[in-house]
Parts: structure tokens; sequence; C-alpha cells
């Protein structure tokens, strides 16, 4: 997965001389996740931008020089960094481009980890890609494995509006195939990362894991899931969504981030709304707990969601 | 301000008191040192886990400032906290048990090595987002100033958070407001990877700076325990006499990473090696032997019995319960 990343941040720094790169010890040190490991010497430090600890000037630099023609790519060492530059995301990022009658572009990618699962704690555990994806003027989206990290980045990057581009913290090490030849993931788009007849699974992220292992739990009493990553929580697409609830007219909804106000609540309302005559029974949804991450590993793990406690809900709900 | 060197020459017979002052201060800095080196160990065998950052090199900072305190002041600080924690005089057990994440530690198991807290201590946290605690600082000065308990708020940080904007804010508002509060840099040069020369405009002093915000300042070398008390005996009497703040730097260094998840690529050759001649654990025992305060046999006895208290402590965490499941839904809300 880290691998992916880089090469699509390679690619674009390769391509087009408006990118540039800009964060906190992404540079000498390599980055904390070790993404740009690399890149200060081969890019030089006109794009590699190692900057201080101050992260509501740099992400408003980035919108400053995404006004004025460059293309910033913004990195935080963690998405719970980003309340510091909440501001600088919310009201003017987000609100420049529709303020100004569409005079001003802001294209901007802020990519950041997020997630718990490392024993972090509350103020590093944070999931807020949730809270970002409600702001209308960005788009929001979270690979699953390394193939879409690629591909959602290219597309992140190309955009002409701001991109929150969330990194799962525990995928950086995932293996998976990526295509040699070129491609492009549209923002906005799910993917169908399994099929099956019976139930329709939707997670995105650290999320997908789970389901895969949900679905592996299920499949021994021969029930048959198909599962949909969400990959974009901006626009979300309700057409997959929709169509693959067509066909197996259930659905079980998990977010890895606190259920209430996670994304997964907005996904459930919008498919009673617009699918209700094709569900045979009651949504489930599932999220981790809604307490701060704790962090002994073993309530870490209680407040996560588990392949484990999503197959039982299932069970006793829908079957 | 005196450094160890004047100090030396100034060759004064020492009372009992003064004598087991500085012992105190020495079995305190040896025992930071032995708690981290334990930390390490147990991160390394996965007994302790998440971020963990070691105070190692900077012991004679927390030491000789808090060594300066009351009962009625109060810490807060940043995620590099064990060092100040112990220096308070935190349950050794209890914060060894919360870096293991057990029941029996400071927070219940649920904060870890960058959340400790202990109020009866007085001991606001350890606040793991860079420029977090400087706000709160001002708040707990505001109460002090407002119920007139005579206390003060020490505020301690490092060179990387003075970039964050909460921290020009609250000296500005500690200033206008003439809040008591210490603020005391802990200048080790880096933060994070990030050497003060490419991130800081102004370069590597910041208590000249602090004039802007109208805030009596100083520096001292932070690698010297005594240098460091006196500095903040004089800074602590300025708090309490005008209200108001004042901001102490203090020179230091870690002589560890920044974090154990951290290679060191960024250091400058030879610059660990250069600092370590510095390290307060070896040159202070050193003068306290030369000024004739203890005999090696003295200090050998105070090592035996923190290398104890340490051993204990881990012994103690790793024993603890875990907390159990129903516990996670604990102490969001004061009931
Ligand atoms: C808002 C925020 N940004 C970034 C980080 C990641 N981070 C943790 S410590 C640190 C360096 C801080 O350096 P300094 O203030 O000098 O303290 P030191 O570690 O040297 O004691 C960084 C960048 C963070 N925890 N919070
Ligand atoms: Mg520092």
């Amino acid at each position: 997965m880290r691998e992916a990343i880089k090469k699509g941040l390679e690619e674009a720094l390769d391509t087009d001389p408006n990118v540039l790169i800009m964060g906190e010890d992404i540079g000498e040190y390599g980055g904390a996740y070790a993404v740009t490991d690399g890149f200060l010497s081969k890019f030089g430090p006109e794009r590699i931008k190692d900057t201080p600890i101050s992260e509501a000037t740099f992400i408003g630099t980035g919108i400053g020089a995404a006004a004025a023609g460059l293309r910033p790519v913004i990195e935080l060492m963690s998405i719970s960094f980003s309340l510091v530059g909440f501001d600088q995301i919310v009201n003017m990022a987000a609100n420049i481009r529709y303020m100004s009658g569409g005079q001003i572009d802001v294209p901007m990618v802020i990519r950041a980890p997020t997630g718990a699962g490392v024993q972090l704690a509350a103020t590093h555990s944070q999931s807020f890609e949730t809270w970002l994806a409600e702001v209308p003027g960005i788009f929001c989206v979270c690979p699953s494995n390394p193939k879409d990290a690629l591909g959602l980045l290219r597309s992140s990057i190309k955009n002409n509006n701001p991109v929150i581009f969330a990194e799962p913290a525990l995928l950086y090490g995932l293996k998976g195939d990526v295509p040699d030849e070129y491609y492009e993931i549209p923002l906005g788009s799910a993917s169908i990362s399994q099929e099956g007849n019976d139930i329709s699974l939707v997670s995105y992220g650290a999320g997908m894991k789970i389901l895969h292992e949900t679905s592996e739990i299920l499949a021994k009493e021969n029930i048959s899931c198909e599962i949909i990553d969400l990959r974009s929580l901006s626009p979300i697409d309700y057409d997959t969504i929709g169509e693959s609830v067509k066909k197996t007219n259930r659905l079980v909804a998990v977010d890895t981030a606190r259920k209430n106000g996670g994304i997964m609540a907005e996904v459930v309302a919008n498919v009673q709304e617009s699918f209700n005559d094709w569900l045979d029974g009651p949504i489930v949804r599932i999220g981790a707990d809604d307490v701060p991450w704790p962090y002994n590993k073993n309530l870490e793990a209680e407040a996560y969601p588990s392949s484990e406690k999503i197959s039982e809900k299932i069970l006793k709900t829908l079957i | 301000m005196a450094t160890l060197k004047e100090e030396k020459n100034k060759r004064v017979k020492k009372t009992d008191k003064e004598k087991n002052q500085m012992l105190e201060l020495f079995r305190q800095m040896y025992l930071i040192r032995q708690f981290e080196l334990a930390c390490g160990e147990n991160y390394t065998k996965g007994n302790i886990r998440g971020f963990l950052h070691l105070y190692i090199g900077q012991e004679a900072t927390a030491v000789g400032s808090i060594s300066c305190l009351e009962e009625e002041d109060y810490i807060i600080t940043h995620y590099r906290d064990h060092g100040h924690a112990i220096a308070r005089g935190l349950d050794v057990n209890r914060s060894m048990a919360e870096l293991f994440g057990k029941k029996t530690g400071l927070s219940k198991g649920k904060g870890g090595s960058m959340h400790l807290f202990d109020s009866a201590k007085k001991f606001m946290g350890g606040h793991a987002i860079v420029g977090g605690q400087f706000p709160v600082a001002t708040g707990l000065a505001l109460a002090c100033q407002y119920k007139k308990t005579g206390g003060l708020v020490v505020c301690y940080f490092g060179d990387g958070s003075t970039n964050q904007g909460t921290y020009h804010e609250t000296l500005n508002l500690a200033s206008v407001w003439n809040l008591p509060i210490l603020f005391i840099l802990e200048n080790n040069k880096y933060g994070m990877g990030s050497a003060i020369d490419r991130v800081r405009a102004g370069g590597e002093d910041f208590y000249t700076g602090v004039d802007t915000y109208d805030i009596p300042a100083a520096q001292v070398n932070g690698m010297d325990v005594l240098a460091v008390k006196e500095a903040t005996e004089i800074a602590v009497k300025k708090v309490r006499q005008t209200g108001g703040p004042f901001y102490l730097e203090c020179k230091t260094f870690r002589f560890v990473g920044h974090s154990l998840a951290d290679g060191q690529k960024y250091r400058k050759s030879n610059e660990i090696t250069e600092w370590e001649k510095q390290d307060p654990l070896v040159k202070f025992p050193k003068w306290i032997k030369s000024a004739g305060i203890a005999t090696d046999k003295d200090l050998e006895k105070i090592k035996s019995e923190v290398n104890k208290t340490v051993e204990k402590s881990v012994e103690f965490a790793e024993t603890s319960e875990e907390p159990s499941k129903s516990e996670l839904d604990d102490d969001i809300y004061k009931k």
C-alpha cells in the first residue's frame, strides 16, 4: 500500500511541474509512515517542503498555492491533527469556490493516516474523514488496497477541487497487485469487492478486511455475501450500492469509525429513502463503540468492530 | 545564572539539608533514567505499545525545575511526559502500569504513555496534540488567579511546538491577563526529525523572541540540574511576586530517538556524543563527590534502591490485571 501511494506521488511529481508536497518531516525524515522516503533527494527542497508543526498554516498555504495555480499535496501525520487546521479546510478550502461564484479553484489533496487499531489512544486514533465527508465542496476518499490507492490518488491529484485522501494507518504494510498499465479510479465510485447473492455488506478502508472475514464465517452457514467497498465517502456511489441491494435485498453497513455520526449512518438513511421497496429486512449497522479510543489493547479491540460481532448480529437479525 | 562550575568554585559548605536536597536531585534523575530504560526494554518486548517518547538526556530540566514547586502549583506538559511525572512524585508503579495499559495504571490503562495524569498531584497531563497544552495552561492559571490560591502553573513544551498558533496566542493572553504561568521550554534542538534551523525564523534561541509579548524571559543550561533549579527558583519567585508569566528556556538534548520508531538519520554527525559529555547522570554525581557531598558508596546505595524501585514497578505492571471489558464505557461522562 505504501509503495502504491508512493508511486502515485512520484508519477505526479514527474509529470506535472505544478505538483509539490508539503508536510511535517516529509523530507529529511522521510515521512512519519515513510511514504515520501527518498523524495527530497530525488525532487529537491523546492517541491518537497518540510513544514514547521503548524497544521493550520501549511494547510492554508496549500489553499493559497492551489488558488494561484499550483497542485499541492499536503501530508498530515495523522487525520487527528486535521482538527488543528479544520478552519482552513472547512471554512476556506471548501467554500472559496462557491463564495467566489466559481472564480477560484482549489486543486489540493490532503493525505492523512486514519483510524484506530495500533494503541495510539484517544488523541491519535480517530477517523475524521467521516466529519470531512459532510462538507460540500470537498471530495473525500479512502482506499482499502494498493490498487485502489494508486487509482484514487491519480484522480485526486488531477481533480480541480480539494480532496481528502484518508489512508488507513493499519494498511500501510498491506500487499496487493497493482496493474502495470495506466488506470485511474474516478472519485465517487464504489466497487464490488466480492460478488454474492444473499446479503450486501458495505464498508471502506480498514473495514474491508473485516467484511471478507465476515463473509467467510457466513459462508459456513451457506450465506453468500456481496461485498461493497465504498472507496469514496463524498460523493457516495448509491448506484452501486442500490444495484447490490436490489440483488440481495439485505444490507449490512460497517464503520471502523465510531458508529455515532459515522458515514454508514448516511449510507443507511439514503438506502432507506431510495431503495426501501427492495429491502427484505432491517438494515444492520455496526460501527466502533461510541467511546474515546482507549490505549489498552483489549479495550481497543473491544471497541473495534470484528467479524465475530458482525456475523453474530447478522445471524440474529437477518436470518 | 550560575553554572555547575561556578557553583563548584564557590566551594560553599553545605548544610545537611542542602546535601540531602542534592542527593534527592540525583535520585530523581537516576530514577527517571532507569525508568526510561525499562520502558524501552518493555517496548521491545511488546509490553508497552503505541508511541513511546523517552526523556533520556533531559532529566535535569524536569528535576531541577519541579524541585522548586509547591503542592498548589499545577503542571501541564506534552507527550514526552514521564520525566515530569516522576519528578512530581507520581507513583512509579502506577505510572509503569499505565504504560502497560493495566487497570492499576494512573488512568486505568486508558491513556498510555503520552497521556499521564494525576489530578491529586495537580499533574494535568500529558497532551499528545502538539501545542494542545498551551491554552489549557492559560485556563489553569486563570483559576489560580481567580481563586487566589497563590499557586502557579508550569507549562512544559518543546521547541517544535512553538510553531503552533496556540503558543503565540497563549503567550499573548497570559501577558494581557497577567496570568501566573511559568513557561518552560525544553529546547532539545529538534521537533521529531526537524532541526530548529530548518523550521524556525529567529535562530536557536527562543527566550529573546518573548519580548514581543512583554513577558520576562531567561535561558539556562538545561543539562545542569543546579542551574535549572536556581533559575527556576528565581522565575517562580518572580511569578509569585507579579502574579504574571515568566518564560524559561532550557537548552537540552535527547540522547535517543524522537520515539522508539525513529532511526535518527537526521542527526548531525557526532552530535549525540558531544551532548553526552554533558550527561547530567555523569556530571552531577561527579560533582557531588568532588564537593564532598557524598561518596561513591552513598551513591551506589541510592542507585541500588532506585534499581529495585524500577524493577518492582515492572513487576507490578506485569502482574497487574487488565481492565475488564465493562470498563470501556466508564469515565466518559461524570455521573
Ligand atoms: C498537532 C500535531 N502535529 C504533529 C504531531 C506529531 N508530532 C508529535 S511530537 C512532534 C515533534 C514535537 O517536537 P517538540 O515540540 O520539539 O518536542 P520534543 O519531541 O522535542 O520533546 C510531532 C511533529 C502531533 N502529535 N500533533
Ligand atoms: Mg524538541
